[in-house]
């Protein structure tokens, strides 16, 4: 099976994410920005970086990419897309999933580790977590969750809210200007995905942490939910989509 | 066929938190400056479209100050025509500056 991986100008995290499905154990695909051609994959990550130098606003000048009609049109089927940091950002100025990152609340860039809580183990981006808190790093200028509280409220009620930044005994970070809250988010989201629950995105870098050797694995307990939850999409697609040849 | 000459001006929206405006108003002290407030941060982006009318021109930049230069969830924009331009006889200079829309 293949996952692809969105190579923007000036991704820097898309080297990361390759090697964390390698890790996973599907066939990686680098997806270049200027052809709207998937190649066949059965799911895509948008990786981190500084996609078309975060020109405007982070991500919308990626919105517009080629390769984002390839993107939007596969999740309008269903298709499941992870967007990890700018590719979050991406997701959100594409309007594929609700909200909108702002400059952290510090005008810091914020570079460190942090622990998030996934909300729920029932949504392909989580079932393969184990529900405790994830300790992964964090590298962003622009992170800080935003959306109006109607908007807040229907994502809660909804259950879109995928991952909260917590503290270190498990809590939510809700105060904006708590250290454990690194950006100020809104309801200390980290993560939220689309109400078809196919699409989704999140500040924190799991790709970063895919290996023991990395400092933790705890990532790939997204990598590996993203990756089961794609293969059975494959099969439930049958033999002409998993063959491609048809 | 004319240039219009546009000014986009964005803003964060009211009540929207604006880190850098914030930034600048905590600064005003080491200046001594005590009289200033409620300081917003936003971009200006200028741009000449070229057009056969001004109302053609006017939707042109309108579709992407609101598609790409500003993201409607947090930022309001104005428009401004800063110059009209004939581009068959290049008179020049024919403006109508000040005209907003947002």
């Amino acid at each position: 099976m293949k996952v692809g991986v969105v190579i923007f100008p000036d991704s820097n995290s898309d080297v990361d994410a390759l090697n964390a499905l390698a890790v996973a154990g599907v066939e990686p695909v680098k997806l270049w920005h200027e052809s709207p051609d998937l190649q066949g994959v059965s799911a895509v990550i948008l990786p981190g970086g500084f996609a078309y130098g975060d020109y405007i606003r982070a991500g919308v000048i990626a919105r517009f990419s080629p390769v984002m009609r390839g993107v939007s049109a596969f999740a309008a089927e269903g298709g499941l897309v992870l967007g990890i940091c700018n590719g979050f950002q991406v997701l959100a100025e594409s309007r594929l999933v609700p909200g909108a990152l702002l400059r952290n609340r510090s005008l810091r860039f914020a570079c460190k580790l942090v622990d998030i809580k996934p909300e729920r183990l029932d949504s392909p981006f989580t079932r393969a977590a184990t529900g405790k808190p994830l300790h992964i790093p964090i590298a962003h200028g622009e992170g800080c969750y935003y959306a109006d509280e109607a908007t807040l409220d229907e994502l809660e009620a909804n259950g879109q809210v995928l991952f909260r930044y917590v503290r270190t005994d498990g809590a939510p970070a809700l105060d904006p200007d708590e250290p454990a809250n690194p950006n100020g988010s809104l309801r200390a989201i980290a993560g939220v995905c689309n109400a078809a629950r196919n699409v989704a995105g999140l500040m924190p870098h799991p790709e970063r942490m895919s290996e023991t050797i990395l400092g933790s694995d705890d990532g790939m307990q997204l990598i590996r939910s993203l990756v089961i939850s794609a293969a059975e999409r494959a099969a439930a697609a049958g033999p002409a989509i998993v063959g491609g040849t048809r | 066929m004319s240039d219009f000459r546009y000014a986009v001006n964005v803003l964060p929206k009211p009540g929207i938190l604006d880190p850098q405006g914030r930034a600048v108003e905590l600064s005003l002290p080491h200046l001594n400056v005590t009289t200033v407030s409620r300081v917003r941060v936003g971009r200006r982006v200028e741009l000449t479209v070229t057009a056969a009318s001004e109302a053609e021109a006017l939707a042109v930049v309108d579709a992407l100050a609101k598609e790409m230069l500003s993201n409607p969830l947090i930022e309001t924009y104005a428009i401004a025509l800063l110059e009209a331009t004939s581009s068959a006889v290049s008179t020049g200079g024919l403006s109508a500056a000040g005209s907003t829309r947002s």
